[in-house]
């Protein structure tokens, strides 16, 4: 069936074998795969070398009755995209796995064509000679004209890269999930309309034929029928049989169930449902035989026959295209959805895994991330949250998708197992930049696969008996084994899990939700993943810090888990939170062994300063099986604070990765540094723009480069960079005051990068105003761009200006001059520091995140410790507690004069944010300082 | 001379050699109020804020709508809309202890010639009453006869029912400008220039009808009157557009003490009737009073005065405290002294002990004034020596508060919330103390923490 299926051979493995591994890996889902080709000496930027295609596409086929398999459009419809790739020839690859048939027919016992809602089918496939991967979504529509009512199609998602397949199937799976729902619903709607215009014929032929039977039967009175009269009334009777039979299956598809519809967008899920056939018949019997023979037995042929004048040759008709199948207004919807994910899953794996890894740390700092972070994130992560509230079952999954994605190449995964959750490994996240904080990651949102569990259930009714349920299967193995057992499998991984503990798991979650593993091997079989091939997987990290190019300011992923700690997260066994609510008091010193003590470390924060530590609870019942690990270093006054003071701040490690992406793909775009801020948006459409997995979309990050980008040029042009941005931090609105326009929005939206958010809203930036302000605007925004007009009329917007002084900084420039209160604190030149070696926008951007992801660190402890806010007991006098408040900020925080003012503005914002109960109600106060104002010159 | 004749003002001379405007830099280490929240909910000037109870109040301007609002919060009550026209006076009604579940009702007068009664717990409309021949341009409710009056053109007495219970023959057409009550069931009601004081005579055995009674009138201003304060339990206090301030013994009615030149100096001299005439009147006259135990504060035009009860006499003042005329003014627990401006500006004052400061800018205004009219400079220094002693007291600007873009109506304090400021510009702002609102809103957040389960204690 598939001629070459193959698996990418990961290079140097030998290398890094040799090298001493101690200490246990990170868990494979947060590190990145090795570069393919890095054998070739390739710069591992510069991507798909093997692939006739220059970047990934969703190609949209079908299995046409007339023709066989054809493409159908691509995603982007660009013919430079897929270049010399035999679309055709991939087309017949793609819709040939797809071994699962819609069966619609006769059901034994049936008097009428029975339709089936079948399941979408989800497949991998890999093809080595054209230097493609597949993920691939196969879905039937109706067409009342087709060959058993149905027409199937597929969309895939075609990449030369295969772990970008693999560990993006989740996601993938869920995004196509929607897409084909939405091409489902309306081709429902299409396919109804057309059974109740078909059914107006029939209706209309019958009762053309009853009056020409009638004719004939008065014109013959002899007594029998003519052969005429009785071809007439057998033709009658077909129609009569069509009318019936058509208006059963009307009455079929309008009883769609639709609550599934509902569902459908936790699709993602769907995925794991497997029939129970196809799993015990994978686990048991060859997989070979188990999926050809669905493949070649499941496929019905039933062809219903029509009135008789219709009934043509099926060559000769024309079948409907995509568009005329579902409604126009779906497939519109359909078109856009697909090209969201093409925008999702563009770029490089590690870009998109790095990113999806931010993302999901960003996530555990639900109470901080809002003040600097994109509101579209900060949204999601709402959602997100409430979608995985029935998530804490999930302990008892089988462990860490770690194992899946080690195994993947070989083994058929079960969703079961696949969806399992990553909690259970703990990680460590190590950054010497100063503060650090170690922080819960979850990366799989587990929570959708176990709503649709249930579903699930509900699912099988409407399936046909035989046709297999959902399944994901993984082709594409060069050398697939004999089945390998999964339970030994994973214990032959170096990753210290207990395996008894995993194959029990293992097990009994088969049983009970009767997931299957299933392994479709199409070629002679061999064992294809050697065991100390997996144990190289660990030092894939060890790469990504070599091309970061700074060991010391590379992030260290770290893996930590430790046996015992995996263990017990796996239970989820209650002797196991205590430890949390240790370690989750996230002040500590920065330790460098794997296994921190935290529960010394609370002590000895509690020793110091009687602070209390209050873990960040709710999210810790949810992800049982993760450890905060918080460590800020300059929480405790310790010798690497000076250092990491003088600390040069460019060495970053995803910045420095990114930045490098950046080199190969965008440099032309960065130096071409254009000024105008309309131009800048406008090209973020275009198809060179650098890939982005980041769900906000490409213009978003080039958005952010361009921050950066000018942000770096402000703090190098003007020596009072550093009040200004003190300024922004501490909550004092920045009026920036110019004529001309461009520039104006060019520095506030450079600007704007330091300003905290209220909220869950757009940031408090206003790029451009020219009448004059009002209080309201210093309550409203923190950063507004204010026109200069050279008129009369200006002497309001200056006389407004003059008069609420107090409340604002404003930064000249026309004149290069700033008038804003003095700053002498530490933490604005480590921010902005105008002799930094970093030179891209995107550098600097992720720069100032990182450091201001710090000052939220110390934002927090700020705010949720208790005893520096309100006394430890009764008798303690409030001044004691100031006194506390002043030394911990000094002290602990690490804080020099102005910067307290930064952390308690922040303090605040947090503090509001917390205890607002729905979004919007409460208004935001204006804070400020009866402090002088200095004029500040070039 | 010529030069303030044609000028019409007296800013050169002020300039020179009189206190210009007391200004505060940006570093006001005393001023508490660090952080504000505007709220803006009304369409046109905001001219009222009455205090409800201990964290709300109401406000209501020209656009004829009422709003109650969370003093602590900000957060928007309740909005009362029923009357068509600007409002021209409100009161809150507190509910008598005898009385239970009774609801917190204010008055509102407007210029519809509507009088409305609301309650302030649901925001509905209690009463309406619409027979008035005139605008009401004051409320004031009698706790101890549970009733209230309303004076236009005449004076009205109302149960809470808001039924007519008796009402005053026409008193006149300009309307009764200000009302308060004093001692036996008595009330002083000022009309022009003139000050009547009214009986309200409750049911008896003998009669059981309500009624109102003229009993004295006092004719002792010459000019209108335009603020009327209670005291203290002995005596009340009446100021008029000339600046005269005159004290009243509230039980009988005499007049205690009389002071009507010395705002303004060039007013002793007939022989400059001329300069009278072209100054801004509304730099003499008295806008407000406030009081304490020993002092009454006066705004008087765009300076406030400080005078003694006991001393008889002004011991300290801002000649000018604003640029342009105080509005409101409000004595604080603490020795403070706010006042408000037409100027848009809030002014947080505070009365000290004057220490012997020979430099002290506020005598020398003050008693520059005494030379007013003796243009030189020689002539006027003998009388500051000889008046220094007299002063014992100074107002020290400690800060201000800019927010309003236009001229500040009211105010209102709350012990516990802060300040609350209407403007002309529709706005209403809450001032805070922005240190103690930082350690509320911990409470809050450990509190709720707590709530949750989520709060942890270290051993």
């Amino acid at each position: 069936m598939i001629s070459a299926p193959d698996v990418v051979a990961f290079t140097k493995e030998d290398e890094y074998e040799e090298e001493p591994y101690n200490e246990v890996a990170l868990p494979e889902e947060y590190s990145v795969p090795l570069f393919p080709f890095a054998s070739q000496g390739a710069n591992p930027w510069s991507k798909l070398s093997e692939a006739k295609f220059s970047r990934d596409f969703i190609l949209i086929s079908e299995f046409s009755e007339q023709v066989g398999p054809q493409p159908l459009l691509t995603i982007p419809n660009d013919t430079k995209v897929f270049g010399t790739f035999d679309l055709n020839y991939f087309s017949l690859r793609i819709m040939s796995v797809d071994y699962q048939a819609s069966f619609v027919g006769h059901p034994p016992g049936s008097a009428y064509p029975k339709l089936n809602f079948v399941e979408d089918s989800k497949v991998v496939l890999g093809d080595s000679k054209e230097g493609a991967f597949a993920y691939v979504h196969h879905l039937t529509l109706y067409d009342l004209e087709a060959r058993g009512f149905v027409r199937p199609f597929c969309m895939a998602y075609i990449s030369a890269d295969q772990h970008k397949i693999m560990q993006q199937f989740q996601e993938l799976s869920a995004e196509f999930s929607k897409a084909s729902e939405c091409l489902k619903t309306g081709n429902r709607k299409a396919f109804a309309g057309e059974l109740e215009k078909k059914l107006k014929d029939l209706d209309y032929t019958r009762t053309v034929l009853h009056t020409e039977t009638e004719i004939q039967k008065k014109a013959n009175d002899k007594g029998f029928y003519s052969s005429q009269a009785i071809e007439k009334a057998n033709e009658l009777a077909s129609v009569e049989k069509s009318i019936i039979e058509h208006q059963d299956l009307l009455k079929q598809i309008r009883s769609y169930p639709y609550q599934k519809l509902k569902g459908s967008d936790l699709s993602a899920g769907k995925a794991e449902h497997t029939q129970d056939q196809a799993g015990q018949a994978s686990t048991t019997s060859n997989p070979d035989e188990s999926a050809d023979t669905e493949v070649y037995t499941c496929r019905p042929a039933y062809t219903p026959k029509l009135i008789k004048a219709k009934s043509t040759k099926c060559f000769d008709k024309k079948l409907k295209t995509l568009e005329e199948l579902c409604d126009t207004e779906y497939f519109a919807q359909t078109l856009a959805q697909l090209s969201h994910i093409e925008h999702m899953f563009r770029g490089d794996l590690c870009y998109l895994l790095t990113s999806q890894i931010d993302r999901a740390l960003l996530k555990q700092q639900h109470i901080t991330n809002f003040l600097f972070e994109d509101f579209v994130e900060v949204v999601d992560r709402v959602v997100e949250k409430q979608g995985s509230t029935p998530l804490e079952p999930s302990q008892d999954r089988p462990p860490s998708r770690s194992l899946e994605e080690c195994l993947s190449p070989k083994v058929l995964i079960s969703v079961g197992s696949y969806k399992s959750s990553v909690e259970s490994v703990l990680i460590k996240m190590e950054q010497e930049l100063g503060n650090e904080e170690y922080k819960e990651v979850e990366v799989t949102e587990v929570s959708s696969f176990l709503l649709q569990e249930n579903l699930d259930y509900l699912d099988m009714d409407m399936k046909g008996s035989i046709s297999s349920g959902e399944s994901i299967e993984v082709l594409g193995t060069e050398k697939s084994t004999s089945v390998l057992p999964k339970s030994d499998s994973q214990a032959s991984l170096t990753i210290p899990l207990s395996p008894q503990v995993v194959r029990t798991k293992a097990v009994s979650h088969r049983t009970i939700s009767e997931d299957s593993i299933e392994v479709l091997s199409t070629c002679p079989s061999e064992a294809l993943i050697p065991d100390d091939f997996k144990a190289s997987y660990p030092s894939a990290i060890n790469e990504e810090e070599t091309y970061a190019g700074d060991n010391e300011g590379a992030i260290h992923f770290q893996a930590s888990a430790s046996p015992l700690d995996l263990g017990e997260a796996e239970e989820g066994s209650l002797e196991n939170t205590p430890s949390h609510t240790d370690s989750s008091c996230c002040i500590g010193k920065e330790n460098d062994s794997l296994l921190v003590p935290l529960p010394t470390l609370a002590h000895k924060l509690s020793d110091n300063d009687g602070v209390v530590s209050i873990p960040p609870q709710r999210y810790r019942q949810k992800d049982q099986g993760f450890h905060v690990d918080f460590a800020v270093e300059n929480v405790s006054p310790s010798p690497r604070d000076n250092s990491s003071e003088s600390f040069s701040p460019y060495e970053l490690g995803p910045s420095c990765l990114l930045a490098s992406r950046d080199v190969s793909k965008t440099s032309l775009d960065n130096y071409s540094d254009s000024t105008s801020y309309v131009s800048s948006v406008a090209s973020t459409s275009s198809d060179r723009t650098p890939s982005s997995a980041h769900p906000t979309g490409t213009s978003c990050e080039r958005h952010k480069k361009r921050a950066g980008q000018n942000a770096l040029k402000f703090i190098r042009q003007y020596p009072f960079a550093h009040p200004a941005i003190y300024s922004l931090l501490s909550g004092r609105t920045l009026v920036v005051l110019g004529e001309d326009e461009a520039i104006v929005r060019k520095l506030v939206t450079a600007l704007s990068i330091f300003v905290p958010n209220y909220g869950c809203y757009a940031k408090p930036v206003k790029h451009w105003v020219s009448s004059p302000l009002h209080i309201t605007d210093f309550q409203k925004w923190k950063l507004i761009g204010l026109q200069r007009v050279v008129s009369p009329a200006s002497a309001g917007t200056l006389q407004a200006l003059r008069r609420y002084s107090r409340y604002t900084s404003i930064l000249d420039l026309d004149n290069k001059t700033l008038r804003c209160p003095m700053y002498r604190g530490t933490l604005v030149p480590r921010l902005a520091d105008h002799r930094t070696q970093i030179k891209r926008g995107s550098t600097y951007y992720m720069h100032v995140q990182s450091m201001l992801t710090q000052l939220c660190s110390k934002v927090f402890l700020y705010t949720f410790c208790h005893h520096l806010h309100l006394p430890a007991h009764d008798r303690e006098t409030q001044e004691l507690v100031a006194s506390r408040q002043v030394s911990f900020l000094k002290l602990n925080l690490g804080l020099v004069n102005e910067d307290v003012k930064v952390v308690q503005y922040l303090a605040e914002l947090l503090k509001l944010q917390y205890m607002q109960e729905s979004p919007g109600t409460s208004h935001p106060m204006l804070r400020f300082d009866y402090v002088p104002s200095f004029l500040y010159k070039i | 001379m010529l030069r303030w004749l044609i000028g019409g003002g007296r800013e050169p001379q002020g300039l020179a050699e009189k206190s210009p405007l007391q200004t505060i830099g940006e570093e006001q280490t005393q001023n508490p109020y660090t952080e504000l929240i505007v709220l803006k909910a009304h369409h046109d000037i905001v001219r009222f804020l009455v205090q409800l109870d201990d964290y709300r109040f109401a406000s209501a301007g020209d656009d004829g709508i009422v709003i109650v609002w969370n003093a602590q919060t900000g957060e928007k009550l309740l909005e009362l809309s029923g009357h068509t026209q600007k409002i021209t006076a409100i009161i809150a009604f507190p509910s008598l202890e005898s009385c239970e579940e009774k609801n917190q009702v204010i008055l509102t007068a407007s210029a519809d010639r509507t009088v409305i009664v609301w309650d302030c717990d649901t925001g509905r409309q209690v009463q309406r009453v619409s027979c008035f021949q005139s605008t009401v341009k004051c409320l004031t409710v009698l706790q101890r006869l549970d009733v209230c009056l309303s004076g236009g053109n005449d004076l009205c007495v109302w149960n809470r029912e808001l039924d007519l219970l008796c009402k005053t023959s026409h008193l006149s057409d300009t309307g009764v400008s200000a009302l308060i009550e004093i001692p036996k069931n008595c009330v002083v009601a000022a009309i022009g220039k003139e000050l009547i004081i009214f009986r309200v005579v409750a049911p008896t055995e003998e009669s059981l009808e309500w009624d109102i009674l003229e009993v004295k009138r006092l004719l002792d201003h010459q000019d209108n009157i335009l603020s009327l304060v209670n005291v203290n339990d002995l005596s009340f206090v009446t100021g008029s557009h000339v600046g005269e301030l005159i004290i009243w013994d509230i039980l009988d009615w005499t007049m205690q003490a009389y002071e009507r030149n010395f705002w303004d100096p060039s007013l002793q001299l007939d022989a400059q009737q001329e300069i009278k005439l072209c100054q801004k009147p509304n730099d003499i006259s008295i806008h407000h009073f406030t009081c304490d135990e020993e002092n009454v504060f006066a705004a008087v035009g765009r300076g406030l005065y400080v005078y003694n009860l006991q001393m008889k006499r002004v011991i300290a003042c801002q000649k000018t405290a604003h640029d342009s005329n105080v509005l409101h003014i409000a004595k604080l627990p603490n020795r403070q002294l706010i006042s408000c401006s037409e100027d848009g500006s809030v002014r947080i004052w505070e009365l000290r002990e004057k220490q012997h400061l020979p430099a002290e800018p506020v005598p020398t205004g003050f008693f520059n004034m005494w030379g007013f009219g003796r243009v030189n400079k020689q002539a006027s220094q003998p009388v500051k020596k000889q008046q220094e002693n007299a002063t014992s007291c100074s107002l020290e600007l400690i800060g201000d508060l800019i927010g309003h873009s236009s001229s500040v109506e009211m105010f209102l304090y709350f012990e516990d919330h802060g300040l609350v400021t209407c403007s002309a510009d529709h706005l209403i702002i809450l001032w805070k103390n922005g240190e103690r609102e930082s350690g509320l809103r911990s409470l809050k957040l450990f509190q709720k923490l707590e709530k949750n389960g989520d709060l942890y204690l270290a051993v």
